[in-house]
């Protein structure tokens, strides 16, 4: 599928839903879940014939430095999967959930704008245009955050709106001056002329995206804003943020700055690296003492982000490895965690862990897909967590840092103790609740089973073979960072 | 017309008077976008804040009735939709996304440049419509607050 089309297939429904939709939600769920599939399989055909090299797209057949170009590598492909998978099954899962709040297409249309954002992001390979569709996915999520209408919703919606206004105007002075000191937007013409500019003007630059992007990624200290606006949010939304948004505004765009256009510079790594390890045991510790589940998933997040930051900074292939697996594994457990905190919620109308009761029998399916999700986010065998954390863990000792490969491993188990208070209190407890009816519908179910069968499918992806052809061409995009400038200014 | 809603009369009248001419002035500014400076963007600026002071100076009740608010949230959504199709046609026509697809013409002509009078037209459309109706949703929700209208 050529690149364009991951943005104008879902922007084409979004406006679609706007003008066709009447007052019913059928046509806008129906149109929404047929773009997210389209999208799914165009990255999945992508990711098969593209034979691992670097494929330009010249908006208006205009070259580099006068139009946009859009570049498509293995990291790219990588991510536009993930978005997919992720959104594809939110849009099954909202279709009774949001129902359940109010039955409008506004949603699926914001929807779709927020995968347009997102998308836009990935593909991008010009700094404002990054700039312009993180604005597009951010001005959604605000939008969506407050879609339940409720008081603390708005209160968050408005405390996330502050922070990212804050953090995009960090990122817009960072292009300016980027942009005053190279006299170019396309990234990979960045790239060309870093080596020639002051070093200072690197080291300001990288500080003032850290600050920017740091606050889109949710690392301490910049995380004040997530466990507000991901727990207020309706829960496919919850999982749409926590899940990937965090990481395509955060992370992704930190690896494309950081390592592709800048060279992955020590200072930086070394940064990535403490931050990386603080914010797995502050937001790990934080975690537990939750006692509103979505909140403590919140919490968890943060956690995780700070496991793939810490294997980015240790830059070797082994940490990178673990930190791009990770990405993936975070985004299937993170957001099947979700899921299943919203049709708790819907069915106990409550988030409160002390007010939930034995729902193991009432819920069989939430239940048991929660217990999975679990022991893969805490690290458990045979789940996937368990490898990316390994090799992380593993990593940190081969790089020469014992003690930061000792902080991951308790933050593993804080995060163990974390989820294993979910269990407890919400599906095992001997609370009896009042609840008799379970509200969770088919394509709910139907998502939470298919995220749970993919906790354990994602393992496979380490195993050599498969590695050769999955991961391991996104950790050699990461790794050799100069390839990137070359291969789309063409030498 | 009712002379109590709204400004004074005096406010009213400069207004009529003004409003088709700024209206004019931002379609021209929308018209030879691809000639002078100005485009798309500014000109659908200057359209939505003549539609605002008309808003402002009648009133909410007289906008509602002599503008259809509907029909100007469907004209927001097909003119985005339009912009995507001239898109989509560049490379079903030619070769990429966006690609100029008409014959440019001759130089500081108003019929000339390809598609993008056309696009600046659309995104004129867009432009004056979306920042219309966000300060017209926005002072729709002040007033939820209080009384009705």
């Amino acid at each position: 599928m050529i690149l364009p089309l991951f943005i104008i297939i879902p922007l084409l429904s979004a406006f679609l839903i706007a003008i066709v939709s009447g007052k019913k939600d059928n046509f806008a769920n129906g149109l929404s879940i047929i773009s997210a599939l389209l999208l799914l399989f165009g990255a999945i055909y992508n990711f098969i014939t593209q034979n691992q090299e670097v494929i330009i797209y010249k908006i208006g057949n205009w070259d580099a430095p006068i139009g946009i170009n859009l570049v498509q590598d293995s990291l790219t492909i990588f991510m536009l999967i993930i978005v997919g998978l992720i959104s594809l099954t939110s849009l099954i899962y909202s279709r009774q959930y949001i129902r359940y709040i109010s039955t409008d297409w506004k949603y699926y249309s914001l929807f779709m704008f927020l995968i347009t954002g997102m998308n836009g992001v990935i593909i991008t390979g010009d700094l404002f245009n990054l700039y312009v569709f993180m604005e597009i996915a951010l001005l959604s999520t605000y939008a969506l955050v407050a879609y339940g209408g409720k008081a603390e919703e708005f209160e968050a919606s408005f405390k996330y709106a502050i922070m990212g206004i804050v953090s995009s105007t960090f990122i817009l002075v960072g292009i300016a001056i980027t942009y005053s000191a190279t006299s170019t937007l396309t990234l990979a013409k960045i790239a060309e002329q870093i080596p020639h500019i002051n070093t200072k003007i690197v080291y300001l630059v990288g500080g003032i995206f850290l600050m920017g992007f740091g606050l889109k990624a949710a690392i301490i200290p910049f995380h004040t804003w997530l466990p507000d606006a991901h727990s207020s949010a309706p829960a496919p939304i919850s999982a749409m943020l926590s899940g990937v948004m965090i990481k395509v505004l955060g992370i992704y765009a930190i690896i494309r700055i950081f390592y592709n256009i800048f060279g992955a510079p020590e200072f930086f790594l070394n940064i990535f690296m403490i931050l990386g390890v603080i914010s797995i045991l502050i937001a790990g510790f934080l975690a537990i003492t939750q006692w509103d589940m979505k909140r403590l998933l919140a919490y968890s997040s943060i956690s995780q982000i700070g496991y793939i930051l810490l294997g980015l900074g240790i830059g070797s292939t082994l940490g990178i490895l673990g930190a791009v697996f990770h990405i993936f594994n975070h985004a299937i457990f993170k957001s099947l965690l979700f899921y299943n905190a919203g049709s708790v919620e819907m069915t106990t109308e409550t988030r409160d862990l002390k007010k939930m009761g034995n729902l193991k029998k009432l819920m069989p399916v939430t239940s048991k897909t929660s217990m999975i999700a679990s022991l893969a986010i805490s690290g458990i065998p045979p789940f996937n967590g368990f490898f990316s954390k390994l090799i992380i863990i593993i990593a940190a000792i081969q790089s020469g840092h014992p003690i930061l490969a000792a902080l991951a491993v308790i933050g593993s188990i804080q995060t163990l103790a974390a989820l294993l208070k979910v269990q407890r209190f919400g599906f095992h407890s001997e609370n009896k609740t009042e609840v008799t009816e379970n509200k969770t519908s088919f394509g709910m179910k139907f998502a939470m089973i298919t995220l749970a069968f993919l906790c354990f499918a994602g393992a496979i992806l380490i195993i050599p073979g498969i590695r050769e052809v999955t991961l391991d061409p996104i950790v050699e995009v990461i790794k050799n960072n100069g390839e990137y400038m070359n291969m789309v200014l063409g030498r | 017309m009712d002379n109590k809603s709204g400004m004074t009369i005096i406010v009213k009248t400069i207004t009529r008077i003004t409003v088709p001419t700024i209206i004019l002035y931002g379609c021209y500014i929308i018209f030879h976008g691809h000639l002078t400076p100005g485009g798309g963007f500014a000109g659908g600026v200057i359209i939505a804040l003549a539609l605002l002071n008309v808003m402002i100076a009648f009133g909410r009740k007289f906008t509602n009735n002599w503008l259809n608010i509907n029909f100007l949230e469907k004209l927001e959504s097909i003119s985005a939709t339009l912009f995507l199709i001239l898109g989509i046609l560049g490379f079903l026509i030619s070769s990429a996304f966006l690609f100029n697809f008409i014959n440019h013409g001759e130089l500081f002509r108003l019929l000339s440049a390809g598609t993008i009078p056309v696009l600046n037209i659309i995104i004129g459309i867009e432009v004056a419509m979306s920042l219309f109706l966000v300060v017209w949703v926005l002072a729709g929700l002040k007033l939820d607050k209080g009384e009705e209208l």
